[in-house]
């Protein structure tokens, strides 16, 4: 069985997963908010074929150190995609250094894939791939709504019926939490710089009234 | 109400001829116009393909293709839209080209012709500007394929009249589609949100941040899109998003809409998407998407 080592509160896996049955047991699948931590607690890891640690918002450099552009090992960092609330979603991003295993990568995506999932590899950068591309463009929505361009429903209607969306930004942002999307902006503001990062007025909003 | 009966198409590149499907499979007899005869012949041969699929799928049956493509007409000369009731311009992202478009049209319809533009970021008061006929004139934005996409953004420009745009809306939900009014604003609001987003995209590739197929992939499994932007550029082809990034850069000045100088070096290389057969993605032959 993969041997999976789990801290808790994992957003990746909250209950268990066909992965937690698959046969590998040259691979460690490190869990939950504290996974990184956790790292250092596996003593040496490095004759596995790959070790897995799941990431929060953090670069996995955070938890393995970084060495001038030559980083990279048998040990990745992954997260399965969700939006606020919601479940987790069928994707996998799979986090690679620039000298990372190309072995550790080929198992792991035969690894998530065995598990039903889905697998895309990226590069360790904040906001990974689909944050990076999505909170620009809820940013921009909510403040085109404050502007007036169209009704939140007819925006919605617009980019499902053209784009094929399954779901408007302004609906989707409302169902999975305004203020969970300001903390991701937010972090990916300050990583960045870039001002399309800049948490949208109705997020700030939701963000204040949290807990109230 | 003004009854429309024969439809123009200006321009047989990929938007053109999928708007020419959707005309005619709605019953129009029409002109598909394009100066470039090789042109018409691409657009008239991916059309029989997208066609015969459609009767494969079950969507359409053989007499309904028949009766389709007997509707469709080449038209290599300007003077044969004359017997146009309506004009839908589908030519590129260039307010020129469009103005020296309109006004040899001007010249060519009767009075009665109304004239569409399927620009997707141009302003349409300002195309309109340079018809003679900004009255007669509105914006009709398909959305790409646009044989296969219901939507369309419908914008009235600063003088287009109440019984044309009346027209406008009830010609498009005869086509079969779904009319959504929008301001006349850059990229209406399919475009102001697409272009910068594919332009995030094209900058992720650039930045080293994850491959194309990688992209696409996390885009479709982790958000349910129905394509991945670097697919959807290739089909919208590199050429185009230059063009729709200069036109809504130009005027919005928002610098996620500025052109990645990866796309210009793509340019360069002739790797424009689909239609030359490289684009972030390598391709066989020039069929249709979806035939």
């Amino acid at each position: 069985m993969v041997q999976i080592v789990d801290t808790g509160a994992s957003r990746s896996f909250p209950t268990r997963h066909k992965l937690h049955e698959l046969p590998d047991d040259d691979i460690v699948v490190v869990l939950g908010r504290a996974a990184g931590a956790a790292l250092a607690t596996l003593g040496d890891v490095s004759a596995r074929t790959a070790v897995l640690v799941e990431l929060g918002t953090e670069c996995l450099g955070v938890h393995t150190g970084e060495r001038g552009g030559e980083e990279g090992s048998n040990i990745l960092g992954f997260a399965r995609f969700c939006l606020g609330d919601s479940e987790p979603s069928n994707l996998v991003e799979l986090v690679r250094q620039p000298r990372s295993s190309p072995r550790a990568i080929d198992a792991a995506k035969t690894l998530f894939e065995a598990a039903g999932l889905r697998v895309a590899v990226c590069g360790d950068f904040p906001g990974r791939i689909i944050d990076r591309l999505v909170r620009p463009y809820y940013n921009a929505a909510l403040r085109r709504l404050d502007e007036g361009l169209a009704t939140a429903s007819d925006m919605d209607l617009t980019l499902r019926l053209g784009l094929g969306y399954p779901e408007g930004p302004i609906a989707l942002l409302q169902k999975t939490g305004l203020a969970q999307h300001f903390d991701v902006t937010q972090a990916l503001h300050e990583a960045l710089g870039d001002p399309a990062y800049a948490p949208a007025r109705r997020a700030r909003v939701a963000k204040q009234r949290e807990g109230k | 109400m003004q009854q429309i009966k024969t439809v123009g198409v200006a321009g047989a590149g990929t938007m053109g001829a999928g708007i020419a499907i959707v005309s005619a499979r709605a019953g129009f007899r029409t002109l598909i116009f394009d100066e470039r005869a090789e042109a018409i012949d691409r657009a008239l041969r991916q059309t029989e393909g997208f066609l015969a699929n459609s009767v494969k799928r079950g969507k359409l049956t053989e007499a309904q293709k028949a009766e389709t493509l007997a509707l469709l007409q080449p038209a290599t000369s300007l003077d044969q839209l004359a017997a146009a009731d309506a004009v839908i311009e589908a030519v590129f992202e260039d307010l020129k080209v469009k103005h020296e478009l309109f006004g040899r049209l001007n010249k060519v319809c009767p009075e009665h012709t109304i004239f569409a533009s399927n620009t997707s970021t141009l302003s349409i008061t300002e195309i309109a500007a340079g018809s003679r006929r900004d009255d007669r004139f509105v914006g009709m934005h398909f959305c790409l394929p646009a044989q296969l996409m219901k939507l369309v953004e419908m914008s009235p420009g600063l003088n287009t009249s109440e019984p044309t745009f009346k027209t406008a809306w009830a010609f498009c939900q005869a086509l079969g589609q779904k009319p959504v009014k929008t301001k006349d604003n850059p990229g209406f609001i399919l475009n102001y949100f697409l272009v910068p987003f594919n332009n995030d995209a094209i900058r992720l590739v650039e930045a080293g941040v994850a491959a194309p197929a990688d992209i696409d992939r996390a885009i479709k499994s982790g958000l349910g899109y129905p394509m991945g932007p670097l697919e959807l550029l290739d089909l919208i082809g590199l050429d185009t998003q230059l063009l729709l990034c200069e036109a809504l850069h130009g005027v919005t000045h928002e610098p996620r809409a500025a052109c990645p100088p990866l796309v210009k070096r793509m340019i360069a290389a002739g790797h424009l998407g689909r239609k030359s057969g490289r684009g972030f993605y390598r391709y066989d032959g020039d069929k249709m998407f979806g035939g």
